[in-house]
């Protein structure tokens, strides 16, 4: 164990905190969470701001040069150095949407030269917005089993079919999209990885009313969509394992417990300042007893971050200490949220930020959101089945229709 | 920064993890936990030979002065091994504490005899560590003490004790001095027995240094000790869970291919993974992590100890009615990690202090 940081290091936090101090001025307003929150395309200053940031090294800092990236070599170690010194003056992170955590690293690890010169860059610098067609009415947690279909048609594939929970597909200018393009191969095998513009004719996108109110999912329809072939990323019949082998850039992307940090230090504040009959909540032993069951949490979860980040660094294979992450940070972020709920009491269910209130109303939005995350990107018995199964070696779930 | 153990910790831990397993199994632990001072006494010495009676103590009175990480990756296969010798009070907070408080004297006297492991020294500090029930207490009137103290770890087979009376004054008693009672009580652990000390007029022997400051780094120690012991203890359970789960067919299927059975392990994995890091790092900021020492150890055991009530009670559930009987063993695992956290200081008053500790609410009065 040495946590200080190592000359190198020391000197690149150094070089962190010189770049905030000359351009914070710069930053946009707008936190990653109010667009998570609430998807819409990014504004002038966010895309400045990004663009300095990709030049700078500060975002998509592997991305090759020629690319347009920074291309400086992997360090794990200085990447959290810039998301944890971002967070230290309260600066929004460089945007992690899908476009930058999974199509980029695709296209760099399956991409054809052409797609990569033509789609990288843009997208790490804000330009072209993405979403993602994976999940379907009928495949959810079992994806492999969706039923978009492409048929050939001279040097194009046709497209036909329906996407759900397509995140911010209604802002999107392009989807990257699993589709069954091999009628013959199996369930696995039959599928291929395909990107195409959102302006194709055919295409209908329909929000979806979630219970948060605001529309940050879409169903998308696809009906006779023509996308050309060789928009086809890394071969035909390939994109089940280019989905699953992006899915392995998460490490990068390890529960950012930042988050939850901060969510916690203004919770702080809320017992401190809420009364009840005169006295701080924090006089209520119920209350100061289940903040520092959450603090434990929080400490357990990001020091465990840094046991990943120095695993990853030193070369350790991927095993169950990274299966656990998902699970636990979305159950402690949605905890989280509850206990600030529960504190603000009445004020607590007051919504869309009511101006008479002296504490904004996003509680309420993380809750519910946070339980979608829950359940999105794999659902916690999903992830219960990968921990349990590919973590401890337990047998597999029975599949049906193997390919 | 570098978050993991390093090459020496890595082969502290294979040795002792090693030793441990092929020493131990389930009928030494039987024997052992019947038995009066419910200590393995061959074990012990075997331990002695491996230096686990030294590790904190200083080389020059031959111990091998290491620190509490390593300290703490040992206590963790000891809990994994539920090895059947006392640990956490004699060969932690007793050498911390005469390494913090006592005399040279004190400590030439003590501090190679126990890193020999020839003597052992029993810690009764709960008054201090979880407060003090019924008043009991010890009364120190003009180097004469009186009283009473509960809850003394490792002090069935203890030729000392270490108590610190109302003052906050650190005493070293030697057992069968005059006016020095100890009443052997078992605990649900019968590797652990609690003793009661009774004083009347005993001599005392103050030591040097009348220093707050070292209770708390003793309890504090204490604390990160039994937190990895019992995360040791929790890993062994799940271990045990997921291999039998494996094994044990119903329905025509291993009890591991349901989801019922696979997500409860899955559960407990996920509670464990970050423990460990909490454990590693409150014994890493002891040494050497002054500003968050005291905070680290309060979440380090309260939370340890919630996660270890959980996995104790579902790894039981997972060997159904198996879990529940004295062939499988499990509820030595159990019984430990329920006696670690009960001692010094249970969650809920660990939680309380780590309140107080941050300024959240006023300090006890």
């Amino acid at each position: 164990m040495d946590l200080a940081d190592r000359a190198e290091h020391k000197a690149f936090r150094a070089e962190v905190r010189e770049f905030i101090a000359a351009h914070r001025h710069l930053a946009p307003e707008e936190t990653a969470d109010s667009y998570r929150l609430l998807p819409r395309p990014y504004s002038e200053k966010v895309r400045k701001w990004q663009s300095l940031l990709v030049d700078k090294g500060y975002a998509s800092r592997t991305v090759p040069k020629s690319y347009g990236g920074f291309g400086a070599e992997p360090d794990i170690l200085k990447t959290k150095i810039i998301t944890d010194e971002f967070f230290r003056a309260g600066l929004p992170p460089a945007l992690y949407n899908q476009g930058v955590s999974m199509l980029v690293p695709t296209l760099l690890e399956h991409g054809s030269e052409e797609q990569k010169k033509k789609w990288i860059e843009p997208t790490i610098r804000a330009e072209v917005f993405w979403c993602q067609g994976y999940s379907e009415p009928g495949a959810g947690s079992d994806l492999a089993s969706l039923q978009t279909r492409a048929h050939e048609d001279g040097d194009d594939f046709v497209i036909n079919g329906s996407k759900i929970w397509t995140s911010s597909a209604h802002i999107a200018d392009m989807i990257f999209c699993l589709v069954r393009t091999e009628t013959k191969a199996g369930k696995y095998d039959g599928i291929s990885y395909l990107i195409f513009s959102m302006d194709t004719p055919g295409i209908e996108v329909r929000p979806l009313q979630t219970m948060t109110g605001h529309p940050s999912f879409n169903e998308v329809f696809f009906t006779d969509v023509r996308v050309p072939k060789s928009q086809v990323v890394g071969g035909r019949g390939k994109g089940w394992k280019i989905a699953n082998s992006t899915l392995a850039h998460e490490r990068g992307m390890l529960a950012n417990t930042n988050h939850a940090a901060g969510r916690l230090q203004k919770i702080t504040g809320m017992l401190k300042s809420e009364t009840l009959n005169g006295r701080p909540l924090f006089e209520n032993a119920v209350m100061m007893d289940r903040f520092i069951r959450l603090q434990a949490r929080v400490q357990a979860l990001r020091l465990h971050e840094m046991r990943l980040v120095t695993e990853a660094a030193t070369g350790k294979p991927r095993n169950i200490a990274d299966m656990v992450c998902k699970l636990l940070g979305c159950e402690l972020n949605h905890q989280i949220d509850a206990f600030a709920i529960d504190i603000l009491g009445e004020i607590g269910v007051l919504y869309d930020g009511v101006p008479s209130v002296h504490h904004d109303s996003i509680w309420q939005q993380f809750f519910m959101y946070d339980l979608g995350l829950i359940i999105g990107g794999g659902t916690a018995q999903i992830q219960k089945n990968i921990i349990a199964e590919r973590g401890l070696d337990m047998p597999r779930e029975p599949k049906s229709a193997k390919g | 920064m570098f978050f993991g153990l390093s090459e020496e910790q890595l082969l502290i831990q294979e040795s002792f993890r090693g030793h441990l397993t092929r020493s131990i199994d389930l009928d030494r632990i039987r024997k052992t936990a019947k038995s009066e001072s419910g200590t393995d006494t061959p074990l012990r010495q075997e331990l002695n030979d491996l230096g686990l009676p030294g590790l904190l103590i200083s080389e020059d009175f031959g111990g091998s002065g290491l620190q509490l990480i390593d300290a703490a990756i040992v206590a963790i296969e000891l809990g994994r091994s539920m090895a059947p010798v006392p640990f956490a009070a004699t060969f932690i907070m007793a050498p911390l504490a005469l390494t913090l408080a006592g005399s040279p004297a004190q400590q030439a006297e003590w501090l190679p005899r126990l890193a020999s492991g020839e003597t052992t020294i029993g810690v009764a500090l709960a008054n201090y560590a979880s407060g003090t029930r019924r008043s009991d207490s010890v009364i120190n009137q003009n180097n004469r003490l009186n009283g009473k103290i509960p809850f003394a770890l490792d002090a069935a087979t203890a030729d000392a004790f270490l108590i610190a009376d109302t003052d906050g004054q650190l005493h070293l008693l030697r057992t069968g001095a005059p006016g020095v009672t100890v009443e052997v009580l078992p605990s649900i652990d019968g590797t652990r027995p609690l003793c009661t000390l009774h004083l009347e007029n005993a001599d005392a022997e103050p030591l040097a240094k009348n220093s707050p400051e070292a209770i708390e780094a003793i309890i504090r120690a204490g604390r990160i000790i039994l937190a990895a012991e019992s995360f040791g203890a929790a890993e062994e359970m799940l271990d045990r869970a997921v291999a039998y789960a494996k094994e044990r067919n119903q329905f025509g299927r291993a009890i591991g291919s349901f989801q019922a059975i696979k997500h409860l392990c899955a559960e407990m994995a996920a509670e464990l993974q970050p423990c460990q890091s909490l454990v590693w790092y409150a014994a890493y900021a002891f040494d050497h992590l002054p500003e968050d020492a005291a905070l680290s150890a309060l979440l380090a055991k309260s939370h340890m100890d919630e996660v270890g009530r959980f996995v104790s009670r579902s790894a039981i559930e997972v060997h159904g009615g198996m879990g529940y009987t004295d062939l499988m063993g499990l509820h030595f695992w159990f019984k430990r990690i329920g006696f670690n956290r009960a001692q010094l200081g249970g969650p809920e008053n660990l939680r309380a202090a780590a309140a107080r500790l941050q300024g959240f609410v006023a300090p006890a009065a």
